[in-house]
């Protein structure tokens, strides 16, 4: 099966702390695959590196085949890799409209166009209308983001990454501070991708880990700890000890 | 498609035209511009002023307001379009007014595009300061490349040749008068349009949240660049403008009093909506022209003063006096959406 995604010997320090230690780490094509680990573990620096927030200490990112540990950000977004962010990244300033629309028109190579109004051509508008639809953004398309309640302000999120049809899609914490009863909207809107999109899902929430990922790999202290099948991974004892280490903890 | 998809994207659609369609208040606004040709001619030398200045805080705008990149020495690219304007015209290297101000702006651009990389570059603070400094150098070389420049004494003997051929500038300022305006009005409509492009709306969500706009595939760099260069070509117009009305230029267009003025005129006027330059611009202007004639030496302490009152006052409280203006403008805007509503209406009957 061809790869998506590919990291080789990639380590991240900072100062004396190894956030990342020597993952290489393999996602197929198409994967619905989990990314798990107690808090601190590095998911998210991991996340940073693949996108290109923050560049490598050491080792290599390839994307479908070619290496991108150079590359910048837009860059990489441009060949089809896009992320959200654990913490709400959004544009205070704009609607819900105008987010998804920039998101649009920059997919389609629009960003330098400064003389057409913005959503001016048809089918983007189809394209910008029925991402509002899924999303259930419709009713708040014309608020300012900033005053938008968090639940839809988390579905803006990651709405403005479906929004540049990414081919491989990292989600960190998609669900984080939702409540469970609107979690399903997030959750459906991340089944409801094509199948061929490959899906990176960091989560803490085992129900929905379990319900959406083929496979599963668990970081510990930065380092890929355990690998494999869900029913696996669940039934392995140093997994089991190291989340009941961490809840022993809390 | 389905009728509630569809029913989006018609609400899509309009909400995307009204960030373009004119407001009543703007219309209004640019009447009255154009009639003080002839409602005010004694006052042309004054509105002269009014109008370079409010394109060069325009240009402001275009950076602070949209894209965020604070400057303290936007004079820098004022200067430069103001001693190329005039140095064209003293050599007669071009003859042509409106041809002259066309290559001032772009070598004020050129100085801007270069020196972008430099601006571009770490925080606000940083920013304040390397621009600055690029201004204090630039007004330093003026100084010292005195045979090209005429230093300290300023660049003098400069003879403008009549506009497009026709019209001369007179001693009272009429044509001037009309040219800056018209010249303002152009830029200004090319402004209005980049500012409600997708390459507008980019600006905004690079000022509001970089790290997100480079995960959404905007090049931000690049972007910023790119409107760094633009607002310098307004800059460098607004210098010409200065230059070409007063047949003059001097040290003084590059001085740090210029840059920090423009930055009050944008905060008089407010940020981001383009028309905060232009209404700054008047403001300012009619606050010197009263307050120097009222106070000659005092003036610096009294728009100190103001500057003081409006940070402490804040800008939420100064909004909520003009709180009356802005409900009759939503007013007016809201006669104007249901014609055109009922024309769209209409329409779709035929
Ligand atoms: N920019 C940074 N500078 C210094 N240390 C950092 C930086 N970013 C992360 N770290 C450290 O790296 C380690 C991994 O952090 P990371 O955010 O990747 O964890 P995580 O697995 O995403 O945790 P969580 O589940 O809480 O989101 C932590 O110890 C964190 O303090
Ligand atoms: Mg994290």
């Amino acid at each position: 099966m061809a790869l998506a995604l590919q990291t080789k010997g990639l380590v991240k320090k900072f100062g004396g702390l190894t956030a990342t230690n020597d993952v290489s780490l393999t996602v197929e094509k198409g994967a619905r695959h989990a990314l798990i680990g107690p808090n601190g573990a590095g998911k998210t620096t991991l996340i940073n590196l693949l996108s290109g927030v923050q560049k490598p200490t050491a080792g290599r990112i390839l994307l479908e085949g070619d290496d991108i540990t150079g590359l910048s950000q837009h860059a990489r977004v441009r060949r089809g890799m896009v992320r959200t962010f654990q913490i709400n990244q959004l544009f205070g300033d704009l609607t819900p409209l105008e987010t998804i629309g920039l998101a649009v028109s920059e997919r389609n190579g629009l960003g330098m166009d400064w003389w057409r109004v913005a959503g001016s051509k048809r089918a983007l508008l189809e394209e910008i209308s029925s991402v509002l639809e899924r999303f259930h953004l419709a009713d708040v398309m014309n608020e300012r983001t900033a005053i938008l309640p968090y639940g839809k302000q988390r579905l803006l999120e990651i709405a403005v990454a479906i929004a540049c049809q990414p081919r491989v899609l990292l989600l960190d914490e998609p669900a984080a501070g939702v409540p469970e009863d609107e979690r399903h909207e997030i959750l459906a809107s991340i089944a409801a991708l094509p199948a061929d999109v490959t899906v990176l899902l960091i989560e803490h929430d085992m129900d929905i880990v379990f319900s959406f990922a083929q496979k599963i790999s668990v970081l510990v202290n930065g380092g890929l700890f355990v690998e494999g099948l869900p029913d696996d991974v669940a039934r392995d004892p140093r997994v089991k000890a190291v989340y009941l280490g961490e809840e022993a903890h809390v | 498609m389905s009728s509630a998809t569809s029913s989006i994207l018609r609400r899509a659609s309009d909400s995307l035209s009204a960030r373009v369609r004119w407001h009543p208040l703007e219309i209004i606004f640019w009447i009255v511009a154009f009639a003080m040709i002839w409602l005010m001619p004694t006052r042309h030398l004054i509105m002269t002023e009014i109008a370079w200045l409010g394109l060069f805080a325009l240009s402001l705008d275009l950076i602070v307001g949209y894209a965020g990149i604070i400057s303290l020495g936007h004079a820098a690219f004022f200067g430069v379009g103001a001693y190329v304007a005039a140095l064209l015209a003293k050599h007669e290297l071009i003859n042509e007014p409106v041809l002259a101000l066309l290559v001032a702006g772009l070598a004020a651009m050129a100085v801007g595009f270069v020196t972008s990389f430099l601006v571009l570059r770490g925080t606000d603070l940083t920013r304040l300061m390397v621009s600055l400094g690029v201004a204090l150098m630039l007004r330093e070389l003026a100084n010292q490349f005195g045979w090209l420049t005429g230093g300290a004494d300023g660049l003098q003997g400069v003879v403008m040749q009549p506009i497009l051929g026709l019209f001369r500038f007179d001693m009272f300022g009429h044509n001037g008068f009309v040219y800056c305006l018209v010249v303002l009005f152009v830029l200004f409509l090319v402004a209005r349009r980049l500012a409600n492009s997708p390459f507008g709306l980019s600006l905004v969500a690079i000022k509001n949240n970089p790290l997100r706009a480079a995960a959404i595939g905007i090049p931000v760099d690049q972007r910023l660049i790119v409107i760094y260069s633009i607002a310098a070509f307004y800059a460098g117009i607004a210098g010409a403008l200065l230059a070409q009305t007063t047949s003059f230029a001097s040290l003084d267009v590059f001085s740090f009093d210029r840059s920090a003025d423009l930055l009050l005129v944008l905060i008089i006027g407010g940020t981001g909506y383009l028309y905060g330059g232009l209404i700054g611009a008047i403001l300012f202007k009619l606050m010197q022209d009263y307050l120097s004639v009222l106070t000659p030496q005092y003036w610096p302490f009294w728009i100190g003063a103001l500057l003081v009152a409006m940070v402490l006052i804040g800008r939420d409280r100064i909004t909520a006096w003009n709180a009356p203006l802005r409900h009759l403008a939503a007013k007016l805007d809201w006669r104007a959406t249901r014609r055109a509503a009922a024309a769209a209406a209409a329409a779709e009957d035929r």
